[in-house]
């Protein structure tokens, strides 16, 4: 079955490869399989009609047919939380690293694996759970748009109206049954879900990934246009064995390599993977000239610099500062909340938070540009950090002549979080509880809630907490704009251009008055002088002559 | 030696100035923008045109390189000493006296021995220093991958935008001479009508009356 459906992918590339008619071959639904092309229609399957009473024995009876679907999820970072960094050896992952949002995930294990791809991971001390009905199968597969996750569920889906889903939506119980009838293969709702709603709310976290691109327009993305080429996220993010291409941890900065033939390269989801190396049409022709020079900037900036040229597109802002350091302002102990910015689509988002903080928000967000080469370096728990800098909480290298670096666009949030002032080292800290004394939000304590989290994560504490800034940087990816919306050469080539004091690049046109120009026009107006002054004299001895 | 209205100018020729005068008025321009000093286009359109007004230049002087071997038109350019003082001595003394221009056109040295040296100077130093940087300039993909890169691009933009400047200065000068000695009008038409009046020997003359009669007046 499986191979079915690679087979089937695979065809589906080529016929985007060839260019013939790409939006005939769409489906309507984000999904990347036409309707009714699939060679099972589950919802005929009787193992399938139930009244499930759980998420699991909706898995188990996908495994009757899907034997190996499970060790395949199991396998997958969606599954482990866990990256082991190819070139740096760090031992990334979700289940490992802080971030710049709500910090970590131990300590605060049930409303952070809500979003794991699997059920009941309520301990990070442990690997997730190894059998193999913990596996989600619908979130990624339900395609009826029955299920959803609870937000503080550990996975599970809710089966009564308390608490609300991963996405915010009030939850109501998930009718199973129809889920399990309506699974196909992923679109963009599902992966969305999570990734969409990262860091607790809508395009908080990426930037380039928010509830826009469910339905996006054109101009919010070219390739995901719900009325166009209508792409789904594995349109680019091909699988195998259910392991997605595209990672931040470890990206491809560059991809000289370009297009594969038909069934080549199912590992990669980079612009040149279907563009290839040199997209621009070169030739003879005005616009085929500048393709030339497009090609030749291939070398230096990533697609995306040019062709993404802002991001949190299409009306949903995502978090551009987030200070936890002003959280727990308290009216009469009660929290208390304020709503001060007005999105693109007029939904109001909080701009401070007793529970978290103050906020500030950015849409069409013009990016930060740095060399790039690919490899995310995350300051982990157990190093040690200088509290008088911008603690980066993730930072990169690239430069020039590595060989593999381009000049990429970044979301880069500015952050004020949580150490152990005594270690000089980022503090885990535990912030959600409702039930125990020691949590964050519940209790407004960082001095407990700091304690219990790096007693759950198992780090030496020295009892004296501070807060420091720090940055956190997301490559942006998403959000390609259609060729006329890309960004025009002077968007850089002009003073203060997007691209002014990087290094390893000459931007023509930023320097009016470099040294060559300043020369040459002494040297032109000397001559021009000069000329003047023949002029002149020849006047004046002239009308000598003449008198 | 008889003083006759000779053609000088060949249709080539002159189509060859007048032409490369037009191409490198939107060189400048165009140029100007890239390096950002006005911004009177977008730069995608100025880069546009610069590098199609480029190439086809480089084409003109394929084929005035071509025309001037084959022609042995290359000979007006030989730099000579003979007169070259003179000349220069009339620009910075004797105009101002009411002299007389001190140099007569000949029929194989059309230019004076000051104007053939900067003619010269301008074919032998400018015009290779600008379209060398220019072509490393353009093709800037072909070597982009040694190391410092875009240091030795920094530089190449540099000779390349200062050789400009120089180019710029020599055309101020050019027409500014096109005043002295005789009127404007007389020191263009030629460039136009391609006749001039110059100094023939007898075995010119004869050569041209009895072969090129077209070429006297």
């Amino acid at each position: 079955m499986r191979r079915a459906m690679t087979k089937r992918l695979g065809f589906f590339m080529g016929v985007l490869l060839l260019g013939s008619f790409p939006a005939l071959a769409q489906p309507a639904d984000g999904t990347t399989a036409a309707p009714g092309t699939s060679t099972a229609d589950h919802s005929l399957f009787e193992i399938l009609q139930q009244d499930f009473k759980s998420g699991p024995e909706v898995t188990a009876a996908c495994l009757t047919c899907h034997t190996e679907a499970a060790d395949h999820v199991m396998d997958s970072i969606h599954y482990t939380w866990e990256f082991p960094h190819p070139t740096t050896g760090q031992l990334l992952g979700k289940r490992h690293v802080i971030n710049a949002f709500c910090g970590n995930v131990v300590g605060n294990e049930p409303r952070c694996t809500s979003c794991h791809a699997g059920y009941g991971w309520t301990d990070m001390h442990r690997p997730p759970p190894r059998q193999s009905t913990a596996v989600d199968c619908l979130v990624c597969h339900d395609r009826s748009g029955a299920y959803a996750k609870l937000s503080t569920g550990a996975g599970h889906p809710p089966m009564s109206t308390r608490g609300e889903t991963i996405t915010g939506a009030p939850a109501k119980p998930v009718d199973l049954r129809t889920a399990a009838l309506g699974v196909g293969l992923p679109g963009r709702d599902n992966c969305g879900q999570c990734h969409f709603y990262g860091g607790g709310g809508d395009n908080v976290k990426h930037g380039d990934l928010s509830s826009v691109l469910v339905e996006p327009t054109r101009a919010v993305d070219v390739h995901m246009d719900a009325d166009g080429l209508n792409f789904a996220c594995s349109v680019c993010h091909v699988t195998r064995s259910h392991k997605w291409a595209g990672s931040r941890y470890a990206m491809r900065a560059s991809d000289p390599e370009g297009t594969g033939l038909p069934g080549q390269r199912r590992d990669v989801a980079t612009c040149e993977s279907c563009h290839g190396a040199a997209p621009h049409p070169a030739d003879l022709t005005p616009s085929g000239l500048i393709g030339v020079k497009m090609n030749d900037h291939a070398g230096t900036v990533a697609c995306q610099t040019c062709h993404i040229p802002t991001f949190a597109r299409g009306g949903v802002a995502t978090k551009m500062k987030w200070d936890w350091s002003t959280a727990g302002r308290l009216e009469d102990g009660k929290p208390i909340s304020t709503e001060d910015y007005t999105q693109g689509d007029g939904q109001h988002r909080h701009t401070y938070l007793s529970t978290k903080g103050d906020f500030e928000w950015g849409e069409d967000v013009v990016p930060h540009y740095a060399w790039f080469d690919g490899q995310m370096i995350f300051t982990t728990g157990d190093q040690t950090i200088d509290p008088a800098q911008v603690v980066e909480v993730n930072s990169f290298e690239g430069a020039r002549d590595d060989g593999v670096s381009r000049i990429w666009p970044f979301k880069r949030m500015d952050g004020r979080q949580s150490y152990d002032a005594g270690y000089s080292k980022l503090a885990y800290s535990h912030v959600w509880g409702p039930t125990t004394d020691t949590a964050y939000w519940t209790n407004f304590d960082w001095g407990k809630a700091i304690e219990a989290g790096m007693k759950a994560a198992g780090m030496p504490y020295s009892g004296e907490y501070g807060f420091v800034d720090t940055h956190y940087y997301w490559p942006i990816t998403h959000m390609v704009a259609p060729a006329e919306a890309a960004l025009a050469c002077d968007a850089c080539h002009a003073e203060g251009g997007r691209l002014d004091g990087l290094p390893g690049v000459y931007v023509p046109g930023t320097r009016p008055l470099g040294l060559p120009v300043v020369l040459g026009l002494l040297l032109f107006a000397g001559t021009l002088a000069g000329v003047m002054l023949h002029v002149a004299l020849r006047l004046l001895t002239g009308r000598a002559h003449h008198d | 030696m008889t003083e006759r209205v000779v053609r000088i100018y060949s249709r080539f020729e002159r189509f060859w100035h007048w032409s490369q005068m037009a191409l490198i008025f939107v060189l400048l321009f165009s140029g100007l923008r890239v390096s950002g000093v006005h911004r009177l286009s977008s730069f995608e359109t100025a880069v546009t045109v610069h590098t199609g007004a480029a190439l086809v230049l480089i084409v003109l002087w394929l084929f005035a390189i071509f025309w001037h071997l084959t022609t042995g038109t290359w000979r007006h350019y030989v730099p000579t000493s003979r007169g070259l003082f003179a000349v220069a001595r009339f620009y910075a003394f004797g105009i101002f006296k009411g002299e007389h221009h001190p140099y007569r056109k000949a029929y194989w040295r059309k230019h004076n021995p000051l104007q053939a040296l900067t003619y010269l100077a301008l074919k032998l130093v400018l015009f290779p220093a600008i379209w060398l940087s220019g072509l490393a300039y353009l093709l800037y993909g072909l070597w982009d991958g040694v190391p410092e890169a875009s240091d030795y691009l920094a530089i190449v933009a540099g000779i390349h935008v200062f050789t400009a400047f120089v180019i710029a200065a020599f055309i101020v000068a050019h027409v500014y001479l096109l005043t002295v000695g005789h009127s404007f009008r007389e020191h263009v038409a030629p460039m136009i009508t391609g006749f001039d009046t110059i100094d023939l020997t007898p075995e010119e003359e004869a050569y041209l009356e009895a072969d090129k009669p077209c070429s006297l007046k």
